[in-house]
């Protein structure tokens, strides 16, 4: 199943099918701790069955925003909305949304099955509804044969499996996961990105997911918020967010660019010994070029019309197993990274070339800590 | 290959015997006093004497027959157990207040709550005579009652305390977000992850209150605890009748101790577990 992103769902007047329907609003949220601001003006809609991961660095605010929405924390501003539900305004137990938390929570005085169960239990279902749902989901996360062991006795990625089954288990309309990968390594962690992503189509929930990690949110979101200091900076597909950052923030954090500052005079623009003809009006210009659309050409070849064409010097060489990433420099203060196959050894100088239209316009992001 | 592992070993045990005689001085520093008193409760001859001749339980017929004795005892389980249960009532509540609670005062409070467990028994025996003095209260095992009960509520706050600061928050959240309201969480996942340090200050509070001498003879009335009794007949001329009450009682703290270790290996145990374990093992001793 593909999901449109909301943006072009939004502007879509006639309501098909296809078209997913909004679980949860977030309107206007902001919250300060004290003089702290650590959210300000946030707005994001999740759709049905819909993966959105907030993506950020360590201290964007991100962890703070997916607490307010399981309502362990309370917003200084905004709304929260599922349904016609105002959800911001009830405690923690009464919201259909639970968590996977980072470091799994789980109760150490019950066993893997007690765990399990204990929402259902709460919630007063009957015994043996407790049993076969807590049975279902266990097999789900595929932990059976842990049922009567207490957490402590297993390791760490068997305990995510347990919080992921102890959320699902009450059927949440919307799961909230907090950088639930982060404690693993690097290639369980890889795996369970998978498993979780084929159980999240599997299980039809809508997942929020946090993360630090760009890679993850490429790998698993249908679409990535991404947050910088409190302020969301894009919402979109990752392929959308990678090809068409916003900002020069986006472009620089989910994975590697050349910002190019230009001065564009009569739709040219123009950096250091560098021209392209563009559709902007007069004046400073920001464009991000990914490393991958720099191709290295055998020097005295034709130019391809309307390619642009630049002489450099390699100066640095990182290996990166199928690729390289090597940085050229083209002029005084021109120093471009380009991807290239790993093969090719310290050709000292080099041809570079690449078109126009994968100079991408970015802002640039606002200044803030 | 193997002889050679058996000389490291020789080797290993050789070198430190000071070590080794170091420990068991100190062991006996600690322990020969008790092995003395429990040897001399079984000595025919009285207190006086070495070594201990005729064999005999007759002092434990002697104190068997002994009422006042019993009394005490029977007294000084009432005292241990009231206090115990007036220190929980009002220091768990506490600890949960300095553990979540923002409140004016708080970082004094936390230090006011240590202050009996650094205070002489002296000085809280006095002012609380004085106390019940000024309000015409008279003196009974009441009186020595609310004495261990409000000298020993600090010993219950700090060991709650540390059992809380311990706790993982997030897995109250869990239990909110699983769908258990406030209550529901306190009894499901808060007061479970709390009960070994409950347990372990309700032992710590009992033994405390079971051999406490300083404020029980400020507060004392017309019926003594054990303590007291002791004290009193030691004035008049021992006998190792006393000898097989001690006996007795450190035997029931030897079971008290191994019951709760027990308890709390099943339970996974924590830190603050063991901490318990040594604070009541050494008023036991």
């Amino acid at each position: 199943m593909v999901f449109l992103p909301y943006s072009t769902a939004a502007s879509v007047l006639d309501t098909n099918a296809a078209t997913p329907k909004t679980l949860l609003s977030i309107h206007n949220v902001a919250k300060h701790f004290g003089k702290n601001i650590v959210l300000r003006n946030i707005s994001l809609d999740i759709a049905e069955g819909e993966f959105l991961t907030i993506l950020g660095e360590s201290g964007s605010g991100k962890t703070t925003l997916l607490r307010i929405v399981a309502g362990f924390e309370s917003a200084t501003a905004g709304e929260v909305w599922m349904g016609d539900e105002r959800l911001d305004q009830r405690p923690p137990y009464r919201r259909r949304v639970n968590t996977v938390f980072q470091h799994y929570a789980l109760f150490p005085h019950l066993t893997v099955e007690e765990n399990v169960g204990y929402g259902l239990r709460v919630a007063k279902r009957p015994d043996a509804e407790i049993k076969t749902r807590v049975e279902d989901a266990l097999a789900k996360v595929k932990m059976t044969a842990y049922a009567k062991v207490k957490p402590s006795k297993i390791s760490g990625g068997q305990q995510q499996r347990i919080a992921l089954a102890r959320a699902l288990v009450n059927r949440p309309k919307l799961l909230l996961l907090d950088e639930p990968l982060s404690a693993l390594d690097a290639n369980l962690r890889r795996q369970m990105q998978l498993e979780l992503k084929s159980l999240q189509r599997e299980v039809a929930i809508s997942f929020l997911f946090v993360t630090h990690d760009q890679e993850e949110a490429m790998v698993m979101s249908d679409r990535i918020a991404l947050l910088r200091s409190g302020e969301l900076e894009q919402v979109a597909a990752p392929r959308e967010i990678y090809s068409r950052p916003a900002t020069a923030y986006v472009a620089q954090f989910i994975g590697h660019t050349n910002l190019l500052e230009t001065e564009v005079r009569g739709g040219i623009a123009r950096c250091s010994s560098l021209s392209w003809p563009v559709q902007l009006a007069d004046g400073p210009a920001l464009f991000s070029l990914r490393p991958e659309n720099i191709a290295v050409v055998p020097p005295a070849t034709l130019v391809v019309s309307g390619r642009v064409r630049l002489p450099g010097r390699v100066v640095n060489q990182a290996f990166h197993g199928a690729t390289e990433l090597i940085r050229v420099q083209c002029a005084e203060e021109l120093v471009l990274i380009v991807r290239t196959p790993s093969s090719v050894a310290g050709h000292a100088e080099v041809e570079l070339e690449f078109s126009p239209a994968d100079a991408v316009p970015v802002r640039k992001s606002a200044e803030r800590n | 290959m193997e002889l050679l592992v058996s000389g490291n070993r020789r080797e290993a045990t050789k070198g430190p015997r000071w070590l080794l005689a170091h420990a068991v001085a100190v062991f006996a520093f600690l322990y020969l006093p008790i092995a003395v008193l429990i040897l001399y409760s079984f000595n025919g001859e009285g207190v006086g004497g070495f070594p201990p001749r005729h064999l005999t339980f007759d002092w434990y017929r002697v104190l068997f027959s002994d009422g006042p004795i019993w009394d005490s005892v029977w007294n000084s389980l009432h005292v241990a157990f009231a206090a115990m249960v007036i220190s929980l009532a009002i220091g768990v509540p506490a600890a949960l207040a300095l553990d979540r609670a923002q409140f004016p005062g708080k970082a004094l409070f936390r230090r006011l709550v240590l202050l009996p467990l650094i205070l002489p028994g002296v000085i809280t025996g006095l002012s609380l005579l004085m106390l019940f003095n000024a309000a015409a209260i008279k003196l009974s095992l009441l009186t020595i009652v609310l004495g261990h009960g409000t000298a020993l509520i600090s010993v219950a706050t700090t060991e709650v305390f540390a059992g809380l600061q311990k706790l993982d928050r997030a897995q109250e959240e869990a239990s909110l977000d699983l769908g258990a309201n406030y209550w529901q969480t306190f009894w499901r996942v808060t007061m479970p992850n709390l009960k070994l340090s409950i347990i372990g200050a309700a032992l710590l509070i009992f033994t405390l209150s079971m051999d406490e001498i300083a404020v029980s003879f400020f507060l004392i009335g017309r019926d003594n605890t054990l303590p007291l009794e002791i004290w009193g007949r030691l004035r008049r001329g021992i006998t190792p009748e006393i000898n097989a009450v001690s006996t007795i009682i450190f035997v029931f703290s030897l079971v008290a101790i191994v019951v709760w270790y027990r308890l709390r290996m099943r339970d996974g145990g924590t830190e603050a577990g063991m901490e318990v374990v040594e604070a009541v093992g050494g008023t036991a001793s």
